[in-house]
């Protein structure tokens, strides 16, 4: 059957910015059993204003999940009779098939087919109505088609990221398509910017901004621009964290002398404390079912990862080898813990299955920080260093796919954020 | 001059005691009607110090304060204190400088001051900003040991993200980690 999904245009108040600061994707190492599928030229694609197919090739060839096939350089329609087994022979698993037509309001249509050779399944189809300005948008759509029927689990090439390019003595929180080959400037200021987190809705930005020479938690509506103050009391107020409701935010605040963790709604009102020690306790993340918060601290000596029930109570210590286990981020399954443990003065991504609590650690980098999972829980977006320079990277989270995206600006790119699965 | 002699005298007199205590180990307990002439205080070296003034605008006695808080030959336009690695422990070759800064604060019970908390780069952002904290409230709750009032001072952490010296050594690491002391008009 073909399922319509109709595009809305987004109207994100972001400033515009050129493409200078595009990030370009490198995949340093790839999955073991990547699938072959052959992703014919789309007919009709030379009326829109940019490709669409080489869009959708990109986006599964950086996963590093997919092998592509070459197809040939003749555009296949949608509905063509085709031989499957010309197929198999080129050595595709899959093959997508699909044409744009000129549809009504000078939009465009794009009808996709999709055979899964080696399942021999029925062929999947799809028909998308889109505007010329989102041409990218349809393609990162057709490709989370293509993954989802092909892996069985949901793409994220149509979900966005947040990070900050430190350039100069200017900070800029930027919003991004997943290949970072979109850019906008959501907030720009000439103090840093921290801890971006999305809202699970995807339409607001909790971050911490140091404007007024002290750190102060915001919140930044993506539709309007408006920034409002969630929590600016005496002394720090940091490490934003959504509650998976998007009704609270579990903050750090120092009001009352070191760093010590508060819950508190998104308009401000309602602060509660969570949990209370004498010593740092910080960077708190909610588990995704909302029960426990996981959270740093030193109360043992050294800092360590620990987890509280989100009503408070008594702290469980989670991470125990080593002498430097930081950042914790809940893969959004629940069934894994991400952060940056310090080995032999290396800071890597490490991440533990939960239920076995193992733990393996998955970049061979040495100035990791800010782990962040991607909505379907399959790759961590994490800031890295390369050559005195803030980069952005990311590793499957079994460690087989590396990629690095890499700012060609020439600023430092660091404090990523990966956006739900459910943006506007 | 139109700066006025009382506001001239509030001035160097809160610089005239720090001056005789910077360099002295033990304490000397705040006095501020000890003297009531205006008393040029003594730079380090020995040179005497025009007392701070602006021409043609009178200033008001915050605006000396401020001045000779920035005086470069007051030992209150010190403001930094370095830490060791992974500590916010105050070394004891701090103790003058805090014991002076507490002198100012105690004799103005107006004046603010803002510490901020910094670390060197290694590491969690948000763990250092915590860390930072401490080194911040370190020094608060050493000048509160002193008689500053809490409502005085305000302890915030600016973690990694202000370095003094950017680089990855251990000489920029070193500078990095600090504590700096701002006075009221200076944030």
């Amino acid at each position: 059957m073909f399922k319509i999904f109709r595009l809305m245009a987004t109207t994100l108040l972001l400033a515009a910015t050129a493409a200078q600061a595009q990030l370009t994707v490198e995949i340093t190492g790839a999955g073991a059993n990547r699938i072959p599928v052959a992703i014919a030229n789309f007919a009709g694609d030379g009326l829109l204003p940019q490709a669409l197919t080489g869009v959708v090739r990109a986006d599964l060839e950086r996963s590093g999940l997919f092998k592509l096939v070459d197809p040939g350089t003749t555009p296949v329609p949608e509905n063509a009779a085709i031989d499957l087994n010309q197929w198999k022979d080129r050595g595709a698993d899959a093959l997508a098939l699909a044409s744009i037509l000129p549809a009504p309001g000078g939009r465009y249509e794009v009808r996709m087919r999709l055979y899964d050779i080696a399942r021999q399944n029925k062929p999947d189809g799809m028909i998308f109505l889109f505007g010329a300005a989102t041409v990218r948008e349809t393609g990162h759509r057709i490709a989370d088609f293509i993954h989802e029927k092909l892996t069985g689990e949901r793409g994220v090439y149509s979900t966005r990221i947040a990070y900050v390019v430190k350039t100069g003595k200017s900070y800029e929180l930027k919003v991004d398509d997943a290949d970072g080959q979109n850019p906008r400037t959501a907030l720009r200021s000439s103090e840093p910017i921290i801890s971006p987190a999305w809202s699970p809705d995807g339409t607001r930005l909790a971050y911490v901004s140091f404007q007024a020479k002290k750190p102060i938690i915001y919140v930044h509506s993506l539709a309007t621009g408006t920034q409002t103050v969630v929590a600016n009391f005496k002394g720090s107020n940091s490490a934003p964290a959504w509650s998976p409701d998007g009704k609270r935010l579990a903050v750090v605040l120092t009001k009352d002398g070191s760093s010590q963790i508060y819950s508190i709604n998104a308009d401000g009102s309602g602060l509660t404390r969570v949990a209370g020690s004498t010593t740092i306790d910080t960077e708190p993340q909610f588990s995704p079912d909302g029960q426990h918060l996981y959270f740093t601290s030193d109360r043992g000596g050294s800092p360590q990862i620990y987890r509280v029930a989100a009503t408070g109570g008594t702290a469980e210590r989670v991470t125990f080898e080593g002498s430097y286990n930081v950042s914790p981020r809940l893969s959004p399954d629940g069934k894994m813990l991400a952060y940056v443990s310090r080995n032999g003065g290396r800071f890597q991504v490490t991440v533990m299955d939960l239920a076995s609590r193992q733990i393996q650690i998955l970049t061979d980098s040495s100035r990791d920080e800010s782990p962040s999972f991607a909505p379907n829980s399959r790759t961590i977006l994490y800031a890295s260093e390369v050559g005195g320079r803030g980069v952005l990277s990311a590793v499957s989270s079994d460690g087989r796919v590396k990629q690095k995206l890499s700012g060609q600006a020439g600023g430092d790119v660091r404090e990523p954020a990966w956006g739900p699965f459910n943006q506007p | 001059m139109q700066t006025s002699a009382s506001k001239i005298a509030i001035a160097t007199l809160t610089l005239a005691l720090l001056a005789g205590c910077s360099s002295s180990g033990p304490e000397q307990p705040a006095a501020p009607t000890e003297s009531k002439t205006p008393v040029a205080p003594a730079s380090p070296s020995g040179t005497p110090v025009a007392p701070p003034a602006v021409s043609g605008k009178t200033m008001t006695p915050e605006e000396a304060l401020m001045a000779s808080l920035k005086d470069p030959n007051s030992p209150l336009s010190k403001r930094i204190i370095y830490f060791d690695y992974d500590s916010y422990a105050i070394k004891d070759s701090y103790a003058s400088l805090v014991s002076a800064h507490a002198k100012v604060l105690v004799a103005n019970p107006k004046l603010k001051m803002l510490i901020q908390g910094n670390t060197d780069e290694r590491g969690s952002r948000e763990y250092n900003l915590a860390l930072g904290q401490k080194r911040a409230e370190a020094v608060k709750r050493a000048l509160m040991l002193l008689g500053v009032q809490e409502a005085q001072i305000e302890s915030v952490s600016l973690g990694e993200e202000k370095p003094r010296m950017e680089g990855s050594d251990e000489a920029a690491y070193a500078e990095n980690r600090r504590s700096e002391m701002l006075y009221s008009g200076e944030f």
